[in-house]
């Protein structure tokens, strides 16, 4: 400790409290950034909340805030979202759960130690890039089988958005189908089943709750998506269910109204606000349940 | 009654059929192997198309000139000078807020904090931070940072919008680094007289470096290709200059003045020029989303070899 033994502990002393109180702080900053959203979301949205009669939301059936006559039916931008959730789905589910169930019970483990960060790199790559794919590649290739199908189309943005979140369910889903016990596919394969049995009947089953968190999250991930909703699917809200129509969703509507000058206050400004706060809850709920779901598979190891 | 004859005939037919019913299952798990890997090679050819796509109609339009220029009405003449030199001032600005926030926040949760409610409050809300929408990062910082701290529409209002969003990650990986780490270490450190902060700053921290790295890399990577929050901010505008130097050569040699200046990033311009009718704008989209591509999947590559190679290194 050299020369001045007890200046330096005192030194020492002063740094380990001091950064006990740095890292503390730090600790808590994540809450600030919750805190930050959630206050901002409310307090920005409370406005437009307060000037639309609260029954509008759900019999309008047109979202035009923006408009000299405004309606303010949000099922039009909910109908949006899901749709181009739903056909993401359709995609990311069986091809997800295809793939988890593969490399966690087929795949040499050489093999999946290669492939699986490979198969993260979907999920890394800018969700703009994707965008872009979707508009000038696939919704032509679309428009070849299906001459009607317009410019901008929930389906071409849904197909890819499931691209996109393929990894979050195989990713997961792999983890907890690794995680069944080795000893009940043993029991399995003792009685006389296959590979495929044992995968359908035994793990599949015991790794479901797990596998059911990573759908839940990756609906999450689907309804909070933006980038590719804004440029393939279009930016008009409209009230349809149908899939080759364009429609606007809740993110893809922010989007549209920022693109646009937006001064401080005005009724843009306190609609998407209102549209963010709508997305919050959607997500937040979807978040819980899928660590709900998380937590009691582990539990249940 | 069975002769003996008759029951060898039917046990052996019975064999038989399990013998028929086991090779038709060990078929059926050949194929489902087969499909299973037709699949996954698929899957990983999305990402090949992808690229073979934005080379495809992008590679031409790369060159010296549409590096070094700005955006311009004529998309022959436009480049991403103002959009390459935005990015990496709002990476500066995320990863000086996101990196000691998040690596601070990992060592409070793993060495620091008690095991109570408080604790798990924290780890519940980190866990959902990860799963908000980024667009809604986007709005937190119009409402917060643009308009109630008066940052406007700035570089440091972006940077920090990123870093919210991107600071989960680094959380995250800094808690599994750490975790990683034998209580050996800790415990040898603490034999020694050493403090908890001492035990962390000479023994921890250098042990966890690798993982932390990785995260980090991750975590900009991330950052690099977002668009969505930065245009809810409102940073999608037609920014033909550079923001103000930050090294100045008289006194006082530094400046921050470019914090506050209007940006364009990467991700923003190609959303710009995707959105424009017309092939030639479509290709400087391609030639810029090439760029986002190679820079993304670069950084995820090098996170992936340094994980691997931090796992194989360490022999505790």
């Amino acid at each position: 400790m050299g020369t001045l033994p007890t200046n330096s502990r005192r030194l020492d002393k002063w740094v380990e409290g001091g950064m006990v109180w740095v890292l503390r702080f730090s600790g808590w900053a994540s809450v600030l950034v919750t805190f930050g959203i959630v206050v901002t979301l409310v307090t920005e949205s409370a406005p437009f909340f307060g000037h639309v009669p609260f029954r509008r939301l759900f019999t309008d059936t047109m979202w035009t805030p923006l408009f000299a006559e405004p309606q303010y039916g949000i099922g039009a931008l909910l109908a949006g979202t899901l749709v181009t959730t739903g056909v993401a789905l359709c995609v990311a589910i069986p091809l997800g759960t295809l793939l988890a169930i593969y490399l966690s019970e087929f795949a040499e483990p050489r093999f999946r130690e290669v492939v699986k960060p490979m198969l993260e790199l979907l999920s890394a790559v800018p969700t703009v890039v994707y965008g872009y794919f979707a508009l000038l590649t696939l919704t032509p290739l679309l428009q070849e089988i299906y001459p009607d199908l317009p410019q901008f189309s929930m389906l071409s943005a849904g197909l890819i958005m499931g691209i996109m979140i393929i990894p979050y369910v195989t990713s997961l889903g792999e983890d907890s189908m690794r995680s069944v016990p080795m000893l009940l596919r043993e029991g399995a394969f003792a009685l006389g089943d296959g590979k495929l049995g044992v995968a359908l009947r035994v793990v599949f089953p015991g790794a479901f709750s797990g596998l059911a968190s990573a759908y839940v999250l990756a609906i999450s991930r689907a309804v909070g998506e933006t980038m590719i909703v804004a440029i393939a699917a279009g930016l008009q809200p409209r009230f349809t269910l149908n899939p080759l129509e364009s429609a606007a969703t809740v993110t893809a509507f922010i989007v549209q109204v920022s693109l646009g000058d937006l001064p401080h206050g005005s009724i843009g400004y306190q609609s998407i606000f209102a549209a963010g706060a709508v997305l919050f809850l959607m997500t937040l709920g979807f978040n819980l349940a899928g660590h709900a779901l998380r937590r009691r598979f582990h539990r249940a190891c | 009654m069975l002769s003996v004859g008759d029951f060898i005939v039917l046990a052996s037919q019975n064999l038989r059929k399990q013998e028929a019913r086991a090779s038709r299952r060990r078929s059926i798990d050949r194929w489902f192997g087969r499909i299973g890997l037709l699949f996954t090679i698929g899957t990983l050819g999305v990402l090949a198309i992808l690229l073979l796509n934005l080379a495809a109609s992008g590679l031409t339009r790369i060159d010296w000139q549409f590096l070094l220029s700005f955006p311009s009405r004529r998309a022959a003449e436009a480049g991403i000078l103002s959009a390459w030199v935005g990015t990496i001032l709002l990476m500066i600005v995320t990863a000086s807020v996101a990196v000691p926030l998040g690596v601070a926040a990992g060592i409070y949760l793993e060495e620091y904090a008690a095991k109570n409610k408080w604790t798990d409050f924290i780890e519940i809300n980190i866990a959902n931070l990860a799963g908000v929408p980024s667009i809604l990062y986007g709005l937190m910082a119009l409402g917060l940072f643009v308009y109630q701290f008066r940052f406007g529409q700035s570089v440091l209002a972006g940077g920090l919008a990123l870093a919210c969003l991107v600071l989960p990650i680094v959380i995250v990986a800094t808690r599994e680094a750490l975790r990683t780490i034998p209580a050996a270490i800790r415990e040898a450190a603490f034999a020694l007289g050493a403090t908890r902060w001492q035990a962390v700053w000479h023994h921890l921290l250098p042990y966890s470096t690798g993982g932390i790295a990785t995260g980090v890399i991750l975590a900009m990577s991330r950052a690099i290709g977002e668009s969505a929050p930065l245009i809810t901010i409102g940073a999608l505008t037609f920014i033909a200059f550079l923001p103000p130097a930050p090294i100045l050569s008289h006194a006082p040699f530094l400046s921050f003045d470019w914090l506050f200046s209007p940006f364009t990033a990467l991700p923003i311009q190609m959303f710009n020029w995707v959105s424009r009718p017309g092939e030639e704008f479509q290709s400087n989209a391609a030639a810029a989303g090439l760029f986002l591509m190679l820079i993304t999947l670069g950084m995820n590559g090098v996170a992936i070899l340094l994980r691997r190679h931090a796992q194989r290194n360490i022999k505790w």
